[in-house]
């Protein structure tokens, strides 16, 4: 299996409080062909750790530790060796399609220019190409001349897709991206994400907080709590027989569809007392 | 329909058509309708759950039920007593009864009111009670909730999304009502506070005999909270009936469709 992505001890910190960790001593690794979901509740730091990934974080915080991509140390690139990575190696998601599509241009004109910026496409080759892509993700190529606002919430996400997967990234990060989804819709998404990730091989970074999502998508899970990895496994492992209390509690709040379960919120009995708390979560 | 006297809340027939202006520059105009024939019944004490897709009629169902919407035609009643025909006081009168959680607690909640005057403001307006009385219902109402009396001098965006849904709880509960209408009050959560708010809104009801009509688009939701449910798309209700009975054997092929898209199942 060829390993994509390596990430080592990453540790993210605000700039103006150094021992503050929003995400601490995180490790995994993310391999051709498979998709992994990090999943956890807001502030766990699950995008956080997307984000440094991309090369993305915000100037406030700062990234210790090692992102390995291709034999590159992500953290240590400059903006330009990230922008040749960004859109053409690693392609992102996110939660929401229409604030990340800009509404004045056609979206074949948005999928169009990474496929400028990173092979040169352009004239017949880049019309020929959007087409191919939005014909990919399920959209009639005609399409290419409309703008974002005139479709509908789950054609947006599709215009998403094809952006990311434009330039054949071998990596696909996919922040929350059918959180904002009708139920159908999402089961179309995720269908189409897992299709495109074992037709093209690509690794696939998959956050959510949805433990219904992961079951169905996940090659292999990890859990992300407070900045920390607590557990990491198999999805048959994870969902079966989860080891965490942390994750055996998150797992008992998600609703099934049978009504069996009796729901319980989590307690967090379970934490250590001396662990400082307040201050992690505040993020 | 709803001669049955444990009805405590019905819709008859409701229409409801919207504009839209469509076209270049928006010259032309689409009839859009958002609840077609739209009849539902609510029972004392019980839940009925509202499901459906963006756009299906849902949340414009939730609003013209407290005439916070006109309607084409229709009616609604509420303990057998036309809402539309009320004048402005007697429907006022009627409101105190009729609340409503919402789905955005951040869009929600005044920013600029602390937590004591949102939860006591529907008090105020109703004019229930003398100051004092007032104060101790709102503070015994947001302890109920699971907040502080400290918190009622805080403003909304000290508070957690969770708690301010609490404090949306509240400020809907303070009156006593006995129809409560939730618009995808869990939907903006996190899994771990919507189990949280889910069982709060469940205790709230045993204890207060409150009747919820609960909008969602969360059919695992649904399936914890509901005791009925109607399914509506593009308008119209495509199929009701008891929960346990829907999601065992869903008649219709919308319904079908919805049920098999639920994330999970086939591993569950």
């Amino acid at each position: 299996m060829t390993e994509i992505l390596k990430i080592n001890n990453l540790n993210i910190t605000p700039k103006n409080a150094l021992n503050r960790l929003l995400v601490s001593n995180v490790s995994f690794q993310l391999s051709a062909g498979k998709t992994t979901c990090i999943v956890g509740e807001s502030g766990s730091g699950k995008s956080l750790t997307a984000l440094s990934v991309m090369g993305l974080l915000s100037s406030q915080l700062q990234a210790t530790g090692s992102i390995n991509f291709q034999g590159q140390d992500v953290t240590k690139l400059d903006n330009k060796a990230l922008q040749s990575i960004r859109g053409a190696k690693i392609g992102m998601i996110f939660q929401e399609p229409m604030t990340s599509l800009n509404p004045v241009l056609t979206v074949g004109y948005q999928i169009g220019e990474s496929l400028t910026a990173h092979l040169g496409l352009k004239n017949a080759a880049l019309k020929t190409k959007v087409a191919a892509l939005l014909t990919q993700v399920g959209i009639p190529p005609e399409r290419a001349n409309s703008y974002p606002d005139e479709l509908s919430g789950g054609q947006r996400q599709r215009v998403m897709i094809a952006m990311s997967i434009a330039c054949e990234p071998l990596l696909l990060i996919a922040d929350e991206p059918t959180t904002a989804l009708d139920v159908t819709v999402q089961a179309q998404i995720l269908k189409l994400l897992d299709e495109l990730k074992t037709r093209m091989n690509m690794a696939m970074l998959f956050i959510t907080h949805d433990f219904g999502v992961v079951a169905d998508i996940a090659d292999d899970v990890i859990v992300m709590f407070r900045g920390e990895i607590v557990e990491t496994g198999s999805r048959k492992e994870v969902l079966t027989n989860p080891q965490h209390p942390y994750t055996k509690a998150l797992l008992a709040c998600v609703p099934d569809a049978e009504g069996k379960k009796q729901l319980k919120p989590i307690t967090y009995d379970w934490l250590d007392e001396n662990q400082p708390k307040q201050d992690k979560v505040a993020a | 329909m709803s001669q049955d006297s444990n009805i405590i809340l019905a819709a008859n027939h409701l229409v409801k058509t919207y504009t839209q202006s469509s076209g270049r520059f928006g010259l032309g105009s689409n009839q859009i309708k958002a609840l077609d024939d739209v009849s539902i019944a609510l029972k004392a004490g019980s839940t009925l759950a509202v499901v459906g897709e963006s756009g299906s009629g849902k949340s414009t169902l939730a609003r013209c039920l407290l005439q916070l919407h006109p309607f084409d035609s229709g009616e609604v009643l509420f303990e057998g007593v036309d809402l539309a025909k009320l004048d402005k006081n007697a429907l006022r009168e009627k409101r105190k009864h009729l609340q409503m959680v919402f789905q955005d607690p951040f869009a929600s909640l005044n920013p600029r009111m602390k937590v004591g005057e949102i939860v006591g403001e529907g008090l105020l307006i109703h004019g229930l009670g003398n100051k004092a009385e007032q104060q101790a219902q709102v503070m015994s109402m947001l302890k109920r909730v699971g907040l502080t009396e400290a918190d009622a001098l805080k403003y909304p965006h000290q508070f957690s999304g969770g708690q301010r849904q609490r404090i949306g709880i509240a400020r809907a509960l303070v009156l006593k009502p006995k129809v409560v209408v939730c618009d995808e009050p869990v939907s903006a959560l996190d899994v771990s506070v919507q189990a949280q708010i889910l069982l709060l809104l469940k205790e709230l009801q045993a204890e207060m005999n409150l009747s919820y009509v609960f909008i969602s688009h969360d059919l695992r939701v649904v399936r914890h909270i509901a005791d009925e449910i109607v399914v509506m798309n593009a308008g119209k209700i495509v199929e009701q009936g008891r929960v346990v009975d829907v999601y065992n054997a869903p008649q219709q092929p919308y319904t079908q469709q919805l049920l098999s898209a639920i994330p999970g199942r086939k591993a569950a």
